[in-house]
């Protein structure tokens, strides 16, 4: 039987809420995927109209033109406090922030322990990809122990460069945040958990309820120096040692 | 109303309120610390947001979001803390950012001291952030006037697209002195702000950025700024000048010093010294052109800061060969007193 074109259903389609632009990121990068599920789930609320980014410094420092959303471009590591600012004046918007390691968990370190403190009704994304990428590979906070990067040629020494962070643990400490997640994007389970965690954030700020961190572990296959699929094998065997993958908290 | 008793720093907070401020972000550091706290009490009863943030630089970045939200935004600190602030100062004028920077000045640099001074001048008016921006920059003398410069600091903010700093100094903060506050200006009054993150609702997407990765398209936005501080200089120089008819010798001051500087002036004319004031109140755009013309007809023009000499290299720039320009500062937090000045001027009186 010969399918009837008119008859088809569309299962899947492109996110209302991005624009045609292309996406600058590099072949397997992970870094499309979270834009994706991101588009996706302020289409499934309904929010494109109140959503705005918050857009980091590094490979995702455009991001805002990619969506049908307000943005706004924060300096390496102040998205928390830019998001804050935003939310305050305006607490009818959507407000989330971008960030990779270095933004959230080295230079932006203050700014993002204390949106989370404060309870900010705001959600975090946060891209734990173990490396600098926009920059060329340098050491990251949340480099393996022993992994090797431009700015660490021998691999992470743990008595020059001390130890991966585990961010969304520290944050889990907190009083104030409702949800605290971390998850991966190695294989179709883990794309779905992600999904799902990045909407329940985005729920969790839409109900009013307060601040939520998703950290994801993504691959870098440029900066690591592999291919797309020994950087899945790599995140699943290796990544997930250290960053282990779940709920942290679950107030929401 | 009747003349109310505050401190400059009081004073300064209740103007921004005034002028519809709603969004103050800050960090504790003395000599500013009643902004903070005059915040902390009154911003919540007009609907504004207040946040004692982790650091200046939170702060300022707060104030980039707030900003970008279309929303009236203020911080404020003091030498160490504007350092601080230098990197979301850049971010401001490089995204076309309206926000007001009150700096208390303190003794410095490094962590100096708590006492006035105007050793921040070139920070404040020569970019003490990354980049080519330009920042308006105004200096109030007295508490009054320091109201009437804050409200004038919004609207300059607003209607250039610009950051503003208020330049005053430990002096001024901490004096008490009465003043008559003003009305509230009406939020519905105040201008438009079509390129502001409200929410992509029946119009496309707006953009906050500073970011141009192409060459030409950076050139092109930089070129446009470069127009509107070209316009500033034009429109927004403000200056007050005390006997420039007919004096010989003319100081050269502003904010605390040009106040103490109106003493000598008095005791100088009861001598019989025809001595006379120059005040810029905005130091960005500095009046060189006022300047110059005053030089034409004076002998000396007496740059007097509290600084090991920052201002009188502007002075010295409007000036040029028409007349000598001496300079005289006190340091450390030092203020000269009108005999102080009275001193230095004599030097120069034939």
């Amino acid at each position: 039987m010969s399918a009837n074109a008119d008859s088809m259903v569309r299962v899947f389609e492109r996110p209302r809420s991005l624009t045609d632009a292309q996406f600058s990121y590099c072949p397997g990068c992970h870094h499309g995927l979270v834009a994706r599920i991101i588009a996706q789930t302020i289409d499934e609320l309904g929010i494109q109209d109140r959503a705005v980014i918050v857009a980091p410094v590094g490979c995702a420092v455009s991001m805002y033109e990619w969506f049908r959303c307000d943005g706004i471009q924060a300096a390496h590591g102040r998205a928390c406090a830019v998001a804050t600012g935003i939310k305050r004046v305006r607490p009818n918007l959507i407000v989330f922030t971008y960030q990779g390691d270095g933004d959230l968990a080295a230079i932006g370190t203050a700014e993002s322990i204390h949106a989370a403190n404060r309870g900010e009704n705001i959600a975090v994304i946060f891209i734990n990809n173990q490396i600098y990428g926009m920059t060329g590979g340098q050491m990251a906070p949340t480099t393996l122990i022993g992994q090797w990067a431009t700015s660490c040629p021998g691999g992470r020494n743990v008595q020059l460069a001390g130890y991966p962070i585990r961010f969304a643990e520290m944050i889990a400490q907190l009083d104030a945040p409702v949800y605290v997640t971390r998850q991966a994007l190695y294989d179709q389970k883990r794309i779905m958990a992600t999904s799902r965690a990045i909407k329940k954030a985005f729920q969790c700020q839409v109900e009013g309820k307060g601040y939520s961190l998703v950290e994801i572990l993504t691959n870098c296959p440029t900066n690591w120096r592999m291919s797309p699929v020994e950087s899945n094998s790599h995140l699943m065997n290796e990544v997930v040692k250290t960053f282990p993958l779940g709920d942290l908290v679950d107030r929401g | 109303m009747g003349k109310v008793l505050m401190t400059g720093n009081e004073a300064m907070a209740e103007a921004a309120i005034c002028a519809g401020c709603r969004a103050y972000f800050g960090y504790p550091i003395t000599p500013q610390n009643e902004i903070l706290e005059y915040m902390a009490a009154h911003m919540s009863a007009v609907g504004g947001a207040f946040i004692q943030a982790e650091s200046e630089v939170a702060a300022i970045n707060m104030c980039y979001g707030a900003s970008a939200a279309g929303v009236r935004t203020m911080t404020s600190s003091s030498g160490p803390g504007i350092s601080l602030k230098m990197e979301g100062i850049s971010y401001l004028a490089a995204a076309d950012l309206p926000c007001v920077i009150v700096n208390v000045a303190r003794g410095g640099p490094g962590l100096g001291n708590i006492a006035p001074s105007q050793g921040d001048y070139f920070q404040a008016t020569k970019g003490g952030g990354h980049g080519d921006y330009r920042m308006i920059v105004v200096g109030p003398a007295t508490i009054a006037e320091a109201i009437e410069l804050v409200m004038l600091a919004f609207d300059l903010a607003d209607k250039y697209r610009t950051p503003v700093m208020v330049l005053s100094d430990g002096m001024l903060g901490q004096m008490m002195e009465p003043v008559t506050l003003p009305e509230h200006v009406a939020l519905a009054s105040l201008p438009d702000k079509p390129w502001a993150l409200t929410g992509a609702k029946g119009r496309g997407p707006n953009a906050v950025t500073s970011f141009a990765m192409d060459p030409a398209d950076l050139s092109r936005i930089n070129t446009e700024r470069e127009g509107r501080y070209r316009q500033i200089e034009e429109k927004e120089v403000r200056y007050r000048e005390t006997y420039a008819s007919d004096s010989t010798i003319i100081i050269a001051a502003y904010g605390t010093v040009a106040r103490i500087a109106r003493t000598t002036v008095r005791i100088a004319r009861s001598e019989g010294i025809k001595l006379g004031l120059l005040e810029p109140i905005t130091l960005w755009p500095f009046p060189y052109g006022p300047l110059r013309e005053l030089s034409r007809r004076v002998s000396t023009v007496l740059t007097v800061e509290m600084s090991a000499g920052q201002m009188v290299e502007d002075v010295r720039l409007a000036v040029a060969d028409r007349a000598q320009t001496p300079f005289y500062g006190e340091l450390g937090g030092l203020v000269p007193t009108p005999k102080d000045i009275l001193r230095e001027v004599k030097r120069y009186v034939s």
